[in-house]
């Protein structure tokens, strides 16, 4: 125990004296959690809207004053005709527009009813199918409105669907980010740390004398792993801070199991680091691995950039081995959701299962000899 | 084995990639006692740092055994490692920590502590005591060794190994070591030290003399001197370069090599040349100015570079 205490000592040391990369440490994941929550979202604003009114109609007209009254919409000028608006978005005056046939007004209470075509520059198919859902869904708002008010009873057969988005009533991206966000950044600082923590013994020799002593392989892994896990409970504190009071994510469900959530996923991701470290020679092969080979999975197959269920079926196995994945699904669950524990057991048993095997690992990689 | 025996050799191999060389390749059984200050002397590359990490349980040999005070090296390398000092040739402490800290770290890895064993240290640690709170890193060479020395004695080792300890060290820093050393070994300790300075040699009991992974030789130095067969001769000229050529070309000369600002070299068994023929020989027949030679006591470098060719 006294042998361990020393080792312990020693790696919270060389932690605090290097507080250059002590403040990278905290600082980074700070960084990283305020840009990916704030700049890079998903949600759609200030797009610039078209407009084709041949005759010049009030109903129409009226439309488009309440969309541009719309925090999402700006109107930006009207056209003649179809070739208009082309021209007007190969310019790329605006983004979509909306065109009205002729007697809209009035074609409004005859039998065949009237028309509005919807055109949006598809570039970009996320945005362009984000954008036609909320235009329809203002003009169908407007419509209900106009029409309970005026002639209530003629459109009670219409079939009006009552759309609810549950979870995220008000579709903030942020709501879908903050979890795919934090499996990322826990993933990346967590086994960045503790990649280059053995490594370095080796490269600076006093591995050499540290092995001449008793010291057993289960202790150094141990005690260069506890220092850390302390950094990255801190981290986690402050990322939770963050999405709750700066990005306005709450948690849903218990904060509790999702801290403890969290605390596995955190010791499997330094464990995955410590492996890394008794593997390699180098600090900068240690780094690169981390930074990059696990990045990438992360990013790609984890669910938290593309739906893991429309892959071709390999990669949604190859997805399966991926721990930010489980990770990322219990926090959108405890999180977002705020559904009970029962319903994250076989998440929290999966990366329980991965930390014990990545800890496993790392102890019987860690060559007590030098070669 | 023998109850006096603190380190038994029986031939040690290893070869780190094959296409080269072995870096060591004993064949011979070597017994090194118990409380015995043993040297290997060899220039870089010989294999002494090899040998070192193989005594140390750090690599495996491909072949061969070795014993430390009757523990196998690859077979009870835990219990080895709980009574054996290693001292790298390379400064392996941590720079970040103070040298108080380095001191207890290494103290407690073995389940010491520093007042049990601080007698043993005291003549050494004494000269670092007013830097106890300096950063490792922050130390002079000199200093840096110290401390070395003494993290790999605060476990009180039984047997002590030391690679190149002088190497990068200055003269008073050097003497003062090999003077800690003959206290540790009066305290019953046994220590092998390895050094590519032939003079420090003398001051072990015995020594090994090793090249390209093999001892050459192993004896006390006196022997070694005493055992040098041939005749040997200092030469020196106003030209030391054409000198080196000119000698080789005598047929009396056997081996020629420079050695500091002369050049040594012995005589073929079956020549009767002495110095003064030597002398006139090379002033007249090559034209050197200032020429001095004289006949001289072999050194152990002599002898090392006397037993190379063989």
């Amino acid at each position: 125990m006294k042998e361990f205490n020393a080792f312990l000592r020693k790696e919270f040391l060389h932690i605090f004296r290097d507080r250059r990369t002590l403040l990278v440490l905290i600082g980074l994941p700070t960084m990283l959690i305020v840009l990916f929550g704030f700049a890079i979202s998903t949600e759609i604003r200030n797009v610039s809207v078209g407009l084709c009114v041949p005759d010049g109609d009030m109903t129409a007209l009226r439309l488009m004053d309440k969309i541009d009254r719309s925090r999402y919409f700006t109107y930006v000028a009207s056209y003649q005709s179809e070739e208009d608006i082309d021209l007007a978005m190969k310019r790329g005056e605006i983004d979509v527009a909306l065109m009205f046939g002729d007697g809209f007004s009035s074609g409004l209470y005859s039998h065949d009813g009237s028309e509005v075509s919807v055109i949006a520059d598809a570039t970009n198919p996320n945005n362009a199918s984000m954008e036609v859902m909320y235009l329809s869904s203002i003009i169908s708002g407007y419509f209900r409105e106009e029409f309970s008010a005026g002639m209530s009873g003629q459109t009670a057969g219409a079939l009006v669907p009552n759309i609810r988005m549950l979870y995220n009533p008000q579709l903030r991206s942020s709501y879908n980010f903050v979890p795919g966000i934090m499996g990322l950044i826990l993933m990346l600082i967590c086994s960045l740390m503790t990649s280059v923590s053995i490594v370095r013994e080796k490269e600076t020799g006093s591995m050499e004398v540290l092995l001449v002593s008793p010291v057993k392989p289960i202790n150094i892994v141990l005690a260069k792993m506890i220092p850390y896990l302390v950094i990255s409970s801190a981290v986690l504190v402050i990322i939770l801070l963050l999405t709750i009071f700066v990005l306005k994510v709450p948690v849903a469900g218990s904060f509790f199991w999702m801290i403890l959530v969290s605390l596995i996923y955190i010791i499997l991701s330094l464990g995955l680091g410590l492996f890394v470290s008794t593997v390699v020679k180098t600090q900068i092969i240690a780094t690169l691995i981390c930074g990059m080979i696990f990045l990438v999975p992360v990013m790609m197959f984890s669910g938290m950039l593309y739906p893991i269920e429309s892959m071709p079926v390999p990669l949604q196995w190859f997805a399966q081995i991926i721990p930010a994945k489980w990770y990322i699904e219990a926090t959108r669950k405890i999180m977002i959701e705020g559904v009970s524990v029962q319903y994250v057991t076989t998440e929290i048993l999966i990366l329980t299962g991965m930390a014990a095997v990545v800890f496993a690992a790392a102890v019987i990689k860690f060559k007590d000899r030098l070669e | 084995m023998s109850e006096t025996d603190s380190i038994v050799i029986c031939g040690l191999k290893k070869s780190y990639r094959k296409d080269l060389p072995p870096a060591v390749d004993l064949q011979e059984e070597v017994r090194i006692r118990k409380g015995e200050l043993f040297g290997i002397i060899g220039p870089d590359g010989a294999g002494k740092t090899t040998l070192f990490r193989l005594l140390a349980t750090l690599v495996l040999p491909d072949g061969g055994s070795a014993t430390l005070e009757g523990l196998d090296i690859v077979r009870d390398y835990r219990k080895i490692r709980t009574l054996l000092g290693y001292m790298p040739g390379k400064f392996s402490l941590y720079s970040d920590l103070s040298v108080r800290e380095n001191l207890e770290f290494f103290a407690s890895a073995f389940g010491q502590d520093i007042e049990r064993n601080y007698a043993l240290i005291e003549n050494i640690y004494g000269r670092l005591k007013p830097f106890e709170n300096r950063k490792a890193g922050k130390l002079s060479g000199g200093m840096k060794q110290k401390l070395a020395l003494c993290c790999s004695l605060i476990h009180s080792p039984a047997v002590l190994f030391l690679d190149e300890p002088t190497t990068g060290v200055d003269p008073s820093s050097r003497r003062e070591l090999w003077e800690n050393l003959a206290e540790l070994k009066e305290s019953g300790m046994t220590i092998v030290v390895s050094t590519a300075y032939m003079d420090e040699a003398n001051r072990c009991d015995r020594v090994a003399m090793m090249k390209s992974g093999r001892f050459l030789t192993v004896d006390s130095p006196s022997d070694i001197i005493s055992g040098f067969g041939k005749r040997l001769f200092a030469a020196r000229s106003d030209e030391m370069f054409r000198l080196l050529q000119d000698l080789r070309a005598v047929p009396d000369v056997d081996k020629c090599y420079t050695f500091g600002d002369t050049h040594h070299f012995t005589l073929r068994d079956c020549s009767h040349a002495d110095a003064a023929v030597l002398a006139s020989q090379l002033a007249s027949c090559s034209g050197h100015r200032n020429v001095e030679v004289k006949e001289i006591r072999a050194s152990l470098e002599d002898c090392y570079m006397n037993l190379e060719e063989k």
